[in-house]
């Protein structure tokens, strides 16, 4: 009998093609081919250990064993060091469970990110894929919604609204046709969990959708997908047409009697199409421009019916709470913040990757101890904490705990998880400038407050910092901010002034005539 | 994608647009899905498709106009032979986007939104490709590239 292949594992996810992976798998196969070697490259998701990719790994009695970042041209020196036994070489990194980034995380929403491979039901089904589902259709809407509700889950799109709460007012809410669409627009720098998800495990997001219909009654998903994202399209809709053939969507779920279809829609690169209404509008075929509310979308959503939004993650991690239980979640975290939180490294980071970990650790934590500082080895100056519209927190605030409420108290946000970095060679004015800019691109245009505002703050930004009545113009600023936060119909208008508040508060020197 | 010239062909584009429209008609919120599709098939949504999706949707040009101009992913002329997404997002900014953006424009000699004079490259800009942790980042066509250097981008404007 021939000896068994050899499995290497070779990453297709978008950082890691960004770095080289597809340039490796190749000449891997090469290198395999030229020797002789019978070796079958497995395209995995990515662990997330994103400053080591292209991390590859080969597996040897069972064990995966990791190497990176592998260019194409190490991958020659790896075979003559006899990577494909675990052999020593200066790219080794040991056992990839034993890496201590990954170790100290609680992986539970990505517990197959990275190890499976992503199109493969069978592998996705072989590391507890579909439990939740196969449980969920055992039980009434009553026990799922419980049982979500129990396990403490909370948005994670920003809003950090418990999830269970917004599925009973689905369930109850008047209508024959109801719908759960999922906020895949991640449109939040420094945010990337949403993307890593959909491209390495896109059946557990499919799997959570599917849950979520079978409990409110809704017939049809639809998945808000951004453009930015080609890669993530691709797999989702791959991914769901295997799921339809093997009877995991349809006209019979799991022969469970119930429907639940499921369509990727393609958005087209407006930020303010990740606020739910305006969401709901784009999915309708129209502009992206927000509804006014009441109504909740979740009584009058989508073309009017009932609709559940949730932001992928969220979505991603219903399946283990149905598995496992609402305890074994909710044992995670901490006060009010429960369960699982996928910090994501970003920006001048020298282990720069998703982190998932139950709530409560310390920012300082994530920065120095998985982050290892920033990249260019100077001080960290500042942090940008949950996307666009979130605060820049000062390093004297890194002792605060990441939980929703204790990040509330200092002006801070965890939204979605994104944390960008920045060393001491950052000019914070420039970045207070590009906050207005920003919502001055983004803006619906629908409010006053928003639309002009942001444009005026940019004006004004650009007066202080080329010496025109300095004085004057920040107390203007500092007004033109309170406008916009009181009177806006949004948080794109509503927020968009916080970082620069921080700016003002915190890095003051950065904001005057230069 | 090769853009076909307009002129002679224009009936024939219609036509297509018009086949691609009706398409999408029946979906439920079917006008972006359309517009995708056509703006796949051609490079762009020419001006000259509007009235025609206008008809097929049974809404007026103004709609149309107006929900193609909402999103900043849909262009109404014809890109270059290739589209360069330069990020200019906060993680990017972070690892020298500034730069590289100041560098490209000089290089290529273009703005935001233009295509060089041969037309081998347009220019846009991008708010996160979700590559945060390798940046700065762009994205050619679709295949995005992370740690992007000057260098590393003229490289990768000269395979072209
Ligand atoms: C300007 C703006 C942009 C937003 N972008 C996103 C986004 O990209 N993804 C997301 O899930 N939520 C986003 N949200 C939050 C959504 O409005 C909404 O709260 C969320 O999708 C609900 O899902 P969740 O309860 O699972 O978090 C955004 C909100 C605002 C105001
Ligand atoms: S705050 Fe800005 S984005 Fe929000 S509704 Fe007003 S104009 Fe639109
Ligand atoms: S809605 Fe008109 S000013 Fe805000
Ligand atoms: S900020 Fe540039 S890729 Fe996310």
């Amino acid at each position: 009998m021939a000896a068994e292949a050899h499995r290497v594992f070779v990453p297709r996810d978008t950082t890691a093609r960004s770095m080289g992976a597809d340039g490796v798998a190749a000449a891997i196969a090469a290198e395999a081919a030229g020797r002789g070697e019978s070796v079958t490259v497995v395209r995995n998701g990515s662990r997330g250990l994103y400053w080591l990719e292209p991390m590859i790994e080969v597996e040897c009695d069972g064990v995966r064993h990791a190497y990176g970042p592998v260019q194409s041209s190490d991958v020659a020196a790896l075979f003559d060091a006899g990577f494909l036994a675990a052999g020593e070489h200066a790219l080794g990194l040991g056992p990839t469970e034993e890496i201590s980034y990954l170790a100290r995380q609680s992986r539970l929403t990505f517990a197959r990110v990275g190890i499976t491979d992503p199109l493969s039901l069978d592998d996705y089904r072989a590391h507890g894929g579909y439990e939740g589902l196969a449980r969920a259709v055992e039980l009434s809407r009553e026990e799922i919604i419980g049982i979500v509700t129990e396990s403490g889950l909370r948005g994670r799109g920003g809003a950090a609204f418990p999830t269970g709460i917004k599925w009973r007012t689905v369930l109850n809410a008047e209508g024959a046709q109801k719908y759960v669409t999922c906020n895949a627009d991640e449109g939040d720098s420094g945010t990337y969990a949403d993307r890593m998800i959909m491209e390495s495990d896109p059946f557990v997001v499919i799997e959570g959708m599917t849950i979520a219909g079978l409990a409110v009654g809704a017939t049809m998903g639809y998945i808000y997908l951004r453009a930015e994202y080609p890669l993530a399209i691709r797999v989702m809709n791959d991914a769901i047409r295997t799921a339809e053939a093997a009877g995991l969507l349809g006209d019979d779920v799991m022969d469970s009697g119930r429907a639940f279809h499921l369509e990727v829609r393609e958005a087209a690169g407006a930020y303010i199409c990740g606020e739910e209404t305006s969401m709901l509008e784009s999915l309708e075929g129209k502009r992206g421009v927000i509804r006014y509310r009441p109504p909740l979308p979740a009584i009058k959503g989508l073309f009017g019916a009932p609709t559940i939004v949730n932001n992928v993650i969220t979505l991603a991690s219903v399946p283990i709470i149905l598995a496992e239980g609402a305890e074994h979640y909710r044992d995670y975290g901490t006060g009010r913040s429960r369960g699982t939180l996928t910090v994501q490294l970003a920006g001048n980071i020298k282990q720069g990757g998703l982190v998932e970990i139950g709530f409560g650790h310390p920012l300082r934590e994530l920065l120095e101890d998985f982050g290892g500082g920033t990249a260019s080895g100077r001080p960290i100056r500042a942090v940008q904490a949950g996307g666009p519209l979130g605060a820049y927190v000062h390093p004297s605030q890194f002792d605060a705990p990441l939980d929703y409420e204790a990040f509330a108290e200092f002006g801070g946000m965890i939204g979605h998880g994104g944390l960008v970095v920045f060393d001491d060679t950052v000019d914070m004015g420039e970045q207070a400038r590009f906050a207005m800019e920003f919502c001055a691109i983004e803006s619906c245009g629908k409010c006053t407050p928003c639309r002009i505002g942001a444009v005026r703050g940019v004006e004004v930004i650009d007066r202080i910092l080329s010496g025109d009545d300095e004085a004057g113009n920040l107390l203007l600023l500092r007004d033109l901010c309170d406008t916009m936060v009181a009177g806006s119909l949004c948080a794109l208008g509503g927020m968009a002034p916080f970082p620069v508040i921080s700016v003002l508060d915190h890095f003051p020197e950065d904001l005057r005539a230069r | 994608m090769s853009t076909k010239k307009a002129g002679s062909d224009t009936g024939v584009r219609e036509a297509l647009v018009s086949r691609i429209a009706g398409r999408h008609f029946g979906r439920p919120g079917g006008l972006l899905p359309a517009l995708h599709a056509i703006q796949d098939e051609l490079g762009h949504i020419p001006p000259e498709a509007v009235p025609t999706v206008a008809s097929v949707f049974n809404i007026s040009r103004a709609e149309v106009h107006g929900v193609i101009s909402f999103y900043h992913l849909f262009r109404t002329t014809p890109p270059g032979r290739r589209t360069l997404y330069l990020c200019r997002a906060e993680a990017c900014q972070a690892m020298g986007a500034r730069a590289l953006e100041k560098h490209t424009k000089q290089r290529l000699g273009i703005g935001f939104h233009e295509t060089t004079a041969d037309r081998r490259i347009s220019l846009e800009p991008i708010y996160c490709l979700g590559n945060c942790a390798c940046s700065p980042a762009v994205m050619i066509d679709d295949f995005v590239y992370g740690r992007v250097t000057p260098e590393r981008l003229d490289a990768l404007l000269e395979e072209g």
